[in-house]
């Protein structure tokens, strides 16, 4: 099949057997690839009411079309499965070469199923898979893990691994690859861990079969033209996603000690350009990316690297924990991501304890007798590891995310556990900004930014301005953006160097033979959103439009200091603002797709 | 004319290595390309670029003399004439003439296409006298 591996590998670890089956045609027409796949499998096998740490969850990882071929930023790749950390639905996006090598390999999407009796690693080599013994590797940092299996098997072959945090089971534990790649987002490391899946090497060496080649690559290079005469490519690649730290800083965005303010006074010393200046030392890229967001740095106090830290990071391991020290904040990122944590649920984690000892909610006998101050370096850095192996109180404690350590401390520490549906917001502070706070309200994993990244809109437009036309636009990037995360490539550079979308459409054609436009790709969106909507109807008994609040803080809490000072949304308008998506979304007054919603997008039937 | 690389600018992202074999195989698949990419991480974390001089030292041993120039000045190799000795490959002083007799029939080497460079979107890849 044109623009595929052609093959969709099943691994049942509890009685290691391997088996493949060829690509179905249909579910590639409906659902392409990537994130479309993973919704498509999860809804259909894993049944409503499986425990996401339990056999019956699967862990899904799929590339799409783009994924590997000659696409500016064809190196995405989707990790689906039923959150440990919500209880509803998850995909992580992971950048780097692990779905190029996947699809060279001749691999469209690899199921995990079951749990494996003892730790083992899948070791793909085109045509040789097996599940080979990992006792060695078990309890082993992800790093450490990644350079023994390169070092093993070459540079030719891509690994993912998680760090004890996956092995441990905390709840946001991620996966890692290229040393700084992560699928970060609702505990996909976790359930590899509960799988007893300590990493996955590949290696392939097919080519891709193409509709048309010669249109694909006269097409490929319009794109990648597009994307070099760019006006802000230099900008961009210079600083990549840290690009925004200033401009967040500046409006207000930048969550500070617990997003109880949106400006930091000390944000110079983690904007972008001061971290470029003192420790980055390479940029680097995903599978044919042309505008290069990695940053690759090396901290010399600690006389440590880490690719990163990108914004989220920053925001989330610095100014939110209070620490206005780059260095400090990249090694914060390395002890995450080499533990095996995603960065910004650890940070949102970390801040909701500070500021329990802060209010003197907690003592140093919940702390282990740390002085969890907000800015306390020392602490945080000590923390990162308890929580990784739920060592003492509170390591186990902060494993678990905000939303449950709150319930068990109660004393209205809910109200200060920054989350949607049990995921920690990431770093965009929305005590002001109503299109960003209604995006991540909405967003189908959680508090997460990257479905409808729309804080810069919330200050085109007004950005405590509640009307149709803003949520219009969250409508229409959760549609749109996603499908990037279908077709295996990223978003960036349609974000970022503004290009023209269309470039994509002839290549895309060309590669897979089938007629495509936008307005299709987006109908397709919207199947996709309406689909992961259902799930967590599905797996979520009273699952309401409570789901789809923010924390009370962006309602109740206006910010003392910075831009954003003594300024909030009001209730009325959170809940005007589920009123207008849900009616525009076709979802009742509990936010559940009607049925005619559901027959008219033609998934009546899958849901059934 | 040769291809040059400054390995400091390259992100390691291999576009160069997929547009080269589109170009030289009609296919995507960079284990076919005719540049390599070596990246020493998590330590000292730089990428290392390999790429054809056009010295012509691989066409100077081939036996069956299927390396040749094309109008752009650049050794290529005819796969027709190609007999898979591998002579050429210890010759090449970059490690960029490959035989890998299960991805293809024959040797293959940089013909300064241009296609990597037309990818490139850090400047790391450039073609000059």
């Amino acid at each position: 099949m044109n623009g595929y591996g052609g093959t969709i590998l099943r691994v049942d670890l509890t009685d290691g057997n391997i088996s493949k089956q060829p690509t179905p045609g249909q579910v590639s027409r409906d659902f392409i690839g990537g994130r479309g796949f993973g919704i498509h499998f999860l809804f259909k096998e894993v049944p409503k009411g499986t425990d996401p740490l339990g056999p019956a969850n699967k862990l899904i990882i799929s590339s799409g079309p783009f994924s590997g071929m000659m696409v500016a930023g064809g190196g995405k790749c989707s990790w689906t499965t039923k959150s440990p950390l919500t209880g509803g639905y998850a995909d992580a996006s992971m950048g780097g070469h692990f779905s190029a090598e996947m699809k060279y390999a001749g691999i469209d999407v690899i199921i995990l199923e079951g749990i494996s009796p003892k730790p083992v690693y899948l070791f793909i080599d085109d045509n040789k898979i097996q599940l080979l013994d990992a006792s060695g590797l078990w309890g082993k940092t992800a790093f450490d893990v990644e350079k023994e299996l390169k070092h093993k098997y070459g540079e030719e072959y891509q690994v993912a691994v998680i760090g004890p945090g996956g092995e441990n089971q905390v709840l946001y534990a991620c996966i890692n690859h290229d040393y700084g790649r992560q699928a970060g987002r609702g505990g996909v490391g976790t359930v590899m861990g509960n799988k007893k899946v300590k990493a996955i090497v590949l290696h392939g060496t097919k080519s891709v079969p193409v509709a048309d080649v010669e249109t694909y690559r006269k097409a490929s290079l319009a794109l990648y033209k597009a994307c070099k005469d760019a006006e802000g490519l230099a900008e961009w690649t210079r600083y990549g996603t840290t690009v925004v730290t200033s401009w967040c800083d500046e409006v207000g965005a930048l969550p500070t000690r617990n997003f109880s303010a949106g400006s930091f006074e000390q944000g110079p010393n983690i904007y972008g350009q001061t971290m470029r200046k003192e420790i980055v030392i390479t940029d680097k890229g995903c599978f044919g990316c042309p505008s290069p967001c990695g940053k690759y740095s090396y901290m010399k106090r600690y006389n440590t690297q880490v690719e990163g830290p990108e914004y989220e990071t920053i925001g989330m391991l610095g100014s939110n924990l209070g620490i206005g020290d780059i260095q400090a904040v990249a090694e914060a990122n390395r002890l995450a991501d080499n533990y095996g944590l995603d960065s910004i649920s650890t940070g949102g984690c970390i801040a909701w304890a500070m500021e329990c000892y802060e209010k003197g909610i907690f003592t140093k006998a919940d702390t282990d007798g740390l002085e969890l101050k907000f800015g306390n370096i020392d602490a945080v850095f000590a923390l990162i590891k308890k929580i990784a192996y739920r060592e003492g109180k509170l390591g186990a404690l902060l494993a678990l995310g905000t939303k449950r350590a709150a319930a068990q401390v109660g004393k209205g520490t809910e109200k200060f556990a920054i989350q949607v549906k049990g995921m920690e917001q990431s770093a965009y502070a929305t005590h002001n900004a109503t299109a960003m706070l209604l995006a991540y309200m909405t967003c189908d994993v959680g508090a997460h930014h990257n479905r409808s990244w729309a804080i810069t809109y919330d200050l085109q437009v007004g950005r405590d301005k509640v009307v149709p036309e803003k949520v219009a636009r969250i409508v229409w990037l959760q549609n749109f953006r996603p499908m990037f995360d279908v077709l295996g490539s990223c978003r960036l550079q349609w974000v970022e160097l503004g290009i023209d979308r269309e470039l994509y459409i002839p290549v895309l054609e060309a590669i897979t033979g089938v007629k495509r436009s936008w307005q299709d790709l987006e109908a397709v969106g919207n199947r996709i959103w309406n689909l992961t909507r259902m799930y967590w109807v599905r797996e979520i008994a009273d699952f309401s439009r409570e789901w789809d609040l923010p924390s009370p803080r962006f309602y109740t809490e206006p910010p003392k200091t910075g831009t954003t000072a003594g300024q909030i949304t009001k209730y009325e308008d959170v809940q005007k603002l589920l009123d207008i998506y849900y009616e525009q979304r076709g979802w009742d007054e509990n936010g559940i797709p009607t049925q005619q919603t559901l027959e008219t997008l033609n998934l009546s039937a899958l849901v059934a | 004319m040769r291809l040059y690389a400054d390995s400091a600018k390259c992100s390691g992202c291999r576009a160069c290595m997929v547009a080269c074999s589109l170009n030289l195989f009609q296919e995507s698949n960079p284990k076919k390309a005719s540049l390599n990419l070596i990246a020493h991480f998590p330590d000292p974390g730089v990428y290392e670029m390999k790429v054809c001089t056009q010295c012509g030292d691989c066409a100077a041993v081939c036996p069956t003399e299927a390396i040749k120039q094309n109008d752009r000045g650049a050794y290529y190799v005819d796969f027709a004439e190609c007999n898979l000795c591998e002579a050429c490959v210890p010759e090449c002083p970059e490690e960029v003439m490959f035989v890998r007799s299960e991805l293809a029939n024959s040797a293959w080497k940089c013909d300064l296409c241009g296609d990597c460079v037309s990818v490139c979107g850090t400047g790391a890849l450039w073609i000059a006298d």
